[in-house]
Order: C-alpha cells, then sequence, then structure tokens
C-alpha cells in the first residue's frame, strides 16, 4: 500500500505544474490538487500504471467552496461574485489497496473540468449529477444533460450556496 | 355491510334506492391503481401483502389507469412527478377517488422547507378525497382511510342537492 | 421499397416493475433491443441540500428515507461518519445493537428484493410469505423505537432506547423460523424450471466491466469478485464475527447472470442469520449512549467513511467547517450507481428480460434520485 505523499511524488514527477500540491492540513484526508485542465490525462495514468492501478472511481463529488466575493441585490438577497467550484475525486484502487483524494478547483463563472467518463464508465453519472447540481461543464463528456431535475429547469443550480428557487414552475407553486 | 345481508332470506326480490345500489357496488369494488411513489409504497405494499389484506375491502390492484377507481398518492410528489400525475389522473374513468397517504403529499412532510424539487401538497394538481397523516402511516392508518372513502361514498347521491 | 425504422418504447414512470418511479426510453429493433435510456429525478427529495440547512443529528430523519428500505443500514453509516470525523468510540453495547438491527434490516430488504423479484417474473406466492415474515421483523423493530419503517434509532454516539424486554428471545424464536422459510423460498423459487429459465444467462456482467461502473454490494459479488466492506475495510466490530461472503459461481449459467445475483441475496440472509446469532449469544450489558455535548460541532476537515448497505457501498462524504451544520454533505448511493450499468446489460435481450434484469439489480428509487 502507497502512502498519499509517495503516489504525490510519482505524480509530480510525471506531470510537473498540472499537480500542484498536496494537502495535509485536513484531519482526515489527504488532498491531491490537481490542474482542471488536465484531470483526463492524470486519471488515465493513475488507472493503468502497474504500480497504482486505480481501478475504482468510489466517488465524484461536487463542490461549491463558497469563497467569492458576496454581492447585495436589490431585492434584498445576496449573490456571490468569482470565487471556485470544487470537484473531489474518491479514487481506490481494489487489488492494492491503495486510496487517495484528487481535488480540482476551477472558476465560478465559467466552471470547466476534463471528463472522466472515458476512463471510469461510473463517472458519466456522476459528472452528470455535478453539471446538474452545479453547473460545472465537464468537457469532452458523452452526453451532458441534467439527470436529476427536470431537463427544463431554468432557474439555476439548486447547491449552489446562492441558488434562488423560484415562485412557479409550470403553473405549480413551488415554496410553502 | 348491511345493506343487502337481511333482505335474501324468504326471496330475491329487493327493494332498494338507486342510489344506494349504485354506491354500494363503488365502494365495495375500489380497483386500486398499482402505483407507489417513495417510503409510504412500501406500506402500501405491505397493506396489500398477507399480513393486512387490502383485497378483503375489494381492493384489488391494476396496473392501468384506465381500468382503477381510486388512487393512493403514496409518497412525496415532486415538480418532475407531478405532471405525471396529472396526466394519469386524467386517464382514469369517473367517478374516481383520491387517497393522499403520507405527510410528503398532504402537505410536503419533512420537505417543506428545503425542498426545492417537491410539490408542497398534492392537492395543488388533483383534487383529494381523503388524506391520511402519518410518515409513514401504518397499514391500519390506510385501512382507516379507506373505510372514510367508502363512508364517503356510501352517501353520495345522484340527485345534485339545492344548495 | 421495404425500410424498417427503430421503435421507441416508453416504460414507467408508473409502471408496475420499475420499482418505484423510474422511465425508462427502450429502443427497440422488433423485440430486441438496441439501447435503454433511464430517466432518473422524479423522486428527488433535495437531500444534499436539507443536510445544509439541519445540524448533524438532524440529519438522521433524512437519511432514514434515502434508501427506505434499509433505514437502520443508512442511520449506521451516517452515525459512523460523524464519529469517525468527532473521533468517538461508542459503547461496547451500542456496537452490538447496532449489528444485530443492522442485519436485521439486511434480512428485511433482502426479502423485499427476493419478494418482488419474484413478482416481477411471475410468481406471486413468495411474495406473500416473505412479506408475511417481514411484518416480524418490522414488529421486532416497532417494539424497540416505535417505529414500523422510519426509525430515527440510530443516533450519533448510541441508540435512542435501550433493547425492550424479551427482545434477545424474540428474536432468536424469529431466525429459528425464518430458517425454514429459506427453504421454502428456495424450494418455491430458485431451483423452480421457470424461474430459472428467465433469469440464468440473462444479463451477463462480466467483473471487469462491473468495476469499471463502479457496482458494488451483491451485484459485484455475483460477478465473482469477493469484495464486502464488512471484510475490507472493516467498521464497527464486524471483525469479531464468523461469516462467510458469498460469491457468484454460475451455477445455472454463466458468472453473473440474473440467477447468480438473485440467488447471492438468498444466500447473504443465511450468512446475516449466522451473524445476529453470534451477536445474540455475546450482547453485553452497558450503556447506550457516549458523553457527547449538545451541540456538536467538528473541526474544520473532510471525511469519506463507508459501509455495506444492503444494495451496495454506501458512503458519506462530510465537510466541515466548524460550523453546527455541515458545509456540504454528498452521499454516495449504492442504487444511482448500480443502476448506470442497466444500458450496458440489457442490450440485446428482450422486452421481457428488461424486467427481469432491472428486478436483478434491486434498486430503491429514494436512493438513485435523493
Amino acid at each position: 500500500m502507497k502512502s498519499s505523499e509517495e503516489i504525490f511524488a510519482i505524480l509530480k514527477e510525471k506531470f510537473g505544474d498540472a499537480v500542484l500540491q498536496l494537502n495535509t492540513k485536513l484531519p482526515k484526508e489527504a488532498v491531491i490538487e490537481i490542474a482542471p485542465l488536465k484531470v483526463t490525462e492524470i486519471c488515465w495514468f493513475l488507472r493503468d500504471n502497474e504500480e497504482l492501478q486505480f481501478d475504482n472511481l468510489i466517488l465524484l463529488t461536487g463542490l461549491d467552496d463558497d469563497n467569492g466575493e458576496k454581492v447585495k441585490l436589490e431585492d434584498g438577497t445576496t449573490e456571490t461574485k468569482g470565487g471556485t467550484l470544487s470537484v473531489v475525486y474518491h479514487l481506490e484502487s481494489m487489488k492494492l489497496g491503495n486510496r487517495i483524494v484528487l481535488r480540482t478547483a476551477t472558476g465560478r463563472e465559467n466552471p470547466e473540468v476534463e471528463t472522466v467518463s472515458k476512463v471510469w464508465a461510473c463517472a458519466d453519472w456522476h459528472e452528470r449529477e455535478a453539471y446538474d447540481m452545479f453547473g460545472i461543464k465537464f468537457l469532452n463528456h458523452p452526453d451532458l444533460r441534467r439527470i436529476l431535475m427536470p431537463y427544463d429547469w431554468e432557474a439555476g443550480y439548486p447547491l449552489r450556496k446562492d441558488y434562488k428557487n423560484p415562485e412557479f414552475y409550470h403553473g405549480m407553486k413551488v415554496p410553502y | 355491510m348491511g345493506l343487502l345481508d337481511t333482505e335474501f332470506s324468504d326471496d330475491n326480490i329487493v327493494i332498494t334506492k338507486v342510489d344506494d345500489l349504485l354506491n354500494w357496488a363503488r365502494l365495495s369494488s375500489l380497483w386500486q391503481m398499482s402505483f407507489g411513489l417513495a417510503c409510504c409504497a412500501i406500506e402500501m405494499m405491505a397493506t396489500s401483502a398477507s399480513h393486512y389484506d387490502f383485497d378483503r375491502f375489494g381492493v384489488i390492484p391494476r396496473p392501468s389507469p384506465r381500468q382503477a377507481d381510486i388512487i393512493i398518492i403514496s409518497g412525496t410528489v415532486t415538480l418532475k412527478m407531478a405532471t405525471r400525475i396529472k396526466r394519469l389522473y386524467e386517464q382514469m374513468p369517473d367517478p374516481k377517488y383520491i387517497i393522499s397517504m403520507g405527510s410528503c403529499s398532504n402537505s410536503g412532510g419533512p420537505y417543506w422547507e428545503h425542498g426545492y424539487h417537491v410539490l408542497k401538497g398534492v392537492d395543488r394538481v388533483i383534487p383529494v378525497d381523503v388524506y391520511v397523516p402519518g410518515c409513514p402511516p401504518r397499514p391500519e392508518a390506510l385501512l382507516e382511510g379507506l373505510l372514510t372513502l367508502q363512508e364517503k361514498i356510501r352517501n353520495e347521491s345522484l340527485v345534485k342537492k339545492a344548495v | 421499397m421495404l425500410k424498417t425504422e427503430q421503435m421507441v418504447l416508453n416504460m414507467g414512470p408508473q409502471h408496475p416493475s420499475t420499482h418505484g418511479v423510474l422511465r425508462l426510453e427502450l429502443e427497440l429493433e422488433g423485440e430486441v433491443i438496441i439501447n435503454v435510456k433511464p430517466h432518473l429525478g422524479y423522486l428527488h427529495r433535495c437531500f444534499e441540500k436539507h443536510c445544509e440547512a439541519m445540524t448533524y443529528p438532524q440529519i438522521i430523519p433524512y437519511v432514514d428515507r434515502l434508501d427506505y428500505l434499509a433505514s437502520m443500514n443508512n442511520e449506521m453509516g451516517y452515525a459512523i461518519a460523524v464519529e469517525r470525523l468527532l473521533d468517538i468510540k461508542v459503547p461496547e453495547r451500542v456496537e452490538y445493537i447496532r449489528i444485530i438491527m443492522a442485519e436485521l434490516q439486511r434480512i428485511a430488504s433482502h426479502m423485499v428484493a427476493v419478494g418482488t423479484y419474484g413478482i416481477d417474473i411471475g410468481a406471486f406466492t413468495p411474495f406473500l410469505y416473505l412479506f408475511r415474515d417481514r411484518e416480524r421483523i418490522l414488529t421486532l423493530f416497532e417494539k424497540t423505537c416505535g417505529a414500523r419503517l422510519l426509525y430515527n434509532y440510530i443516533w450519533v454516539g448510541g441508540l435512542s432506547h435501550d433493547l425492550p424486554i424479551n427482545f434477545v428471545n424474540e428474536t432468536r424464536d424469529f431466525l429459528k423460523d425464518f430458517k425454514k422459510t429459506v427453504i421454502e423460498v428456495n424450494n418455491l423459487l430458485s431451483y423452480n424450471k421457470i424461474f430459472i429459465e428467465r433469469t440464468a444467462n440473462v444479463g451477463v456482467l462480466p467483473v471487469d466491466s462491473a468495476i469499471n461502473y463502479g457496482i458494488t454490494g451483491p451485484n459485484l459479488r455475483a460477478s465473482g469478485l469477493k469484495w464486502d466492506i464488512r471484510r475490507n475495510d472493516p467498521y464497527s466490530i464486524y471483525d469479531r464475527f464468523d461469516f462467510e461472503i458469498p460469491v457468484g459461481e454460475g451455477k445455472h449459467g454463466q458468472v453473473g447472470d440474473c440467477w447468480d445475483r438473485y440467488f447471492l441475496r438468498v444466500q447473504e440472509m443465511v450468512q446475516s442469520i449466522r451473524i445476529i446469532e453470534q451477536a445474540l449469544d455475546q450482547l453485553p450489558e452497558g450503556e447506550i449512549t457516549s458523553a457527547l455535548p449538545k451541540r456538536i460541532k467538528p473541526v474544520e476537515g473532510q471525511i469519506y467513511s463507508r459501509v455495506e448497505n444492503p444494495k451496495g457501498e454506501l458512503g458519506f462524504f462530510i465537510v466541515s467547517k466548524g460550523q453546527l451544520q455541515p458545509f456540504r454533505v454528498k452521499v454516495r448511493p449504492p442504487s444511482f450507481i448500480n443502476l448506470s450499468v442497466l444500458g450496458e446489460l440489457c442490450k440485446g435481450h428482450l422486452i421481457a428480460d428488461v424486467v427481469a434484469i432491472l428486478g436483478s439489480i434491486d434498486i430503491v428509487l429514494g436512493e438513485v434520485d435523493r
């Protein structure tokens, strides 16, 4: 079994600047931060390398970092400008027992991350969900549509921290 | 159920009101649309299974709305599902009845405040006859709801009462 | 000139054999399936948004409603995740009671899976027998915590109530009777020729494909890989019990077909009986809550913690910013991920097989859509 430090060293040697840093400040999980437009390449390497063999994508999470500037609007509500959205990948090697956490951050205004749906088939639906909930666009995804919300939902992305629910949807009142 | 029990002792002619006959026929064979939404559907399944036995009230599950008299809204109605429920309801032949089972379909239940995709009460899209409270209601509560509906049907009339 | 074109058939969201509100769009060539497009979200209840507005203990009732056939397992998974985030240990008695409850719930969940699978294929009797016995498990739960389906029983750091008087004996009685039911179900359904014809060699899932799709739980084990979180990443006190992990053997066809997936659940029920019996024998006396502050406030950090649910690997990814409410909770829903393989499995089969394949994956829409 390899530790996150060793895996980080391997990645750093192979990809250089695309692997940003290893964050061990958080108490439970060490996180390797990578660049959003190099995700596919790094993940192919992680899956196919003999020493690593990360054959299982446990979980892919979208995340609103809520670190932007809060702007007060005229109707009293706030909106976030700037800041980042993140995607967190939990990977595991079923054969070797390795586990790591990857994280990539992308700008809130035009969030773009490369897809990993070719690397792990289950990422397809995970990425559609992250798109549905946060509006993160996964480049080269084969079928990027909303998955849980209705296809004609126009009120934005519900899990963003500054999301505002509409009054009506197709003539049905939404608030209580 | 009282109406015909004593009438067959001597001969086989029954005299009754048309209203009573029709209502008796309707309330004794309420065919239910077999259609589950969420957690409450499991309790609905338990109600129709061996222990509680829905069949003895004449409730038989039918997979098609066109053969059903009663629809039990068993669970959370989301905005995406609401239009479907409305369409299913419109496909049912008259007379049709609705039981709203559980807090979610009554009023949104635990999702009333932050549920951005939950319809707060199925009565916003279709008319409801009986509300059964609970999260989820026990099978006994659903049976009670059905008996209440039967009572309601028993008191219906073909003639419109003058207001 | 003759021309052929594919037919599109809609199935659901109120179809009786989709186990809830799943909608499938089937593209057909005659009766053969070319492509399946699932449409989800008809039961999307905004779980993750609720988590961001609730305190840690308040989330437990919502966790119940994820996979409503296995509420106890969900609660246990969530409670363990928060306990790991807080670095606290729970008393011995709590661990044992949790395992008894979780395994009873696993049996109940598999009963519904097996019973409704029988209905999907056209056998009604096993459903009635299994629901009769499921009522006994629900009665046990009801005596313990007052609810039949959604319990709010396993809390962070402990339990809401201790076991009622005579619980141990009643559970033993139930297990004794249930062993007979398993034999009955096997005779009625598992070795029934018609049932085997409908399920063997249908929807074969090879193990490489299963891993690539992230399949876990009984579906992965039916494909022949011995992978169980209770053994591979032990939590609670599962390392103290002696039980086997059944894997698919392809008795009536290829490894990983519908029959394997179905029969694995029957075998798992038998293993759960073994675990419960051992836990009842060893059940210690003691406290049922650990000392916790009134306001649970973990330090800043993040954790992914997972348990083995009846449907597969249930994980909770919790991000804390040191507040009363979590910053973000993401569930790894096993049903959602297991369902994504449906299109792959159905290709080239007949329409009637879709029902057989979908039933064998055993999904719960509350968890698929959350």
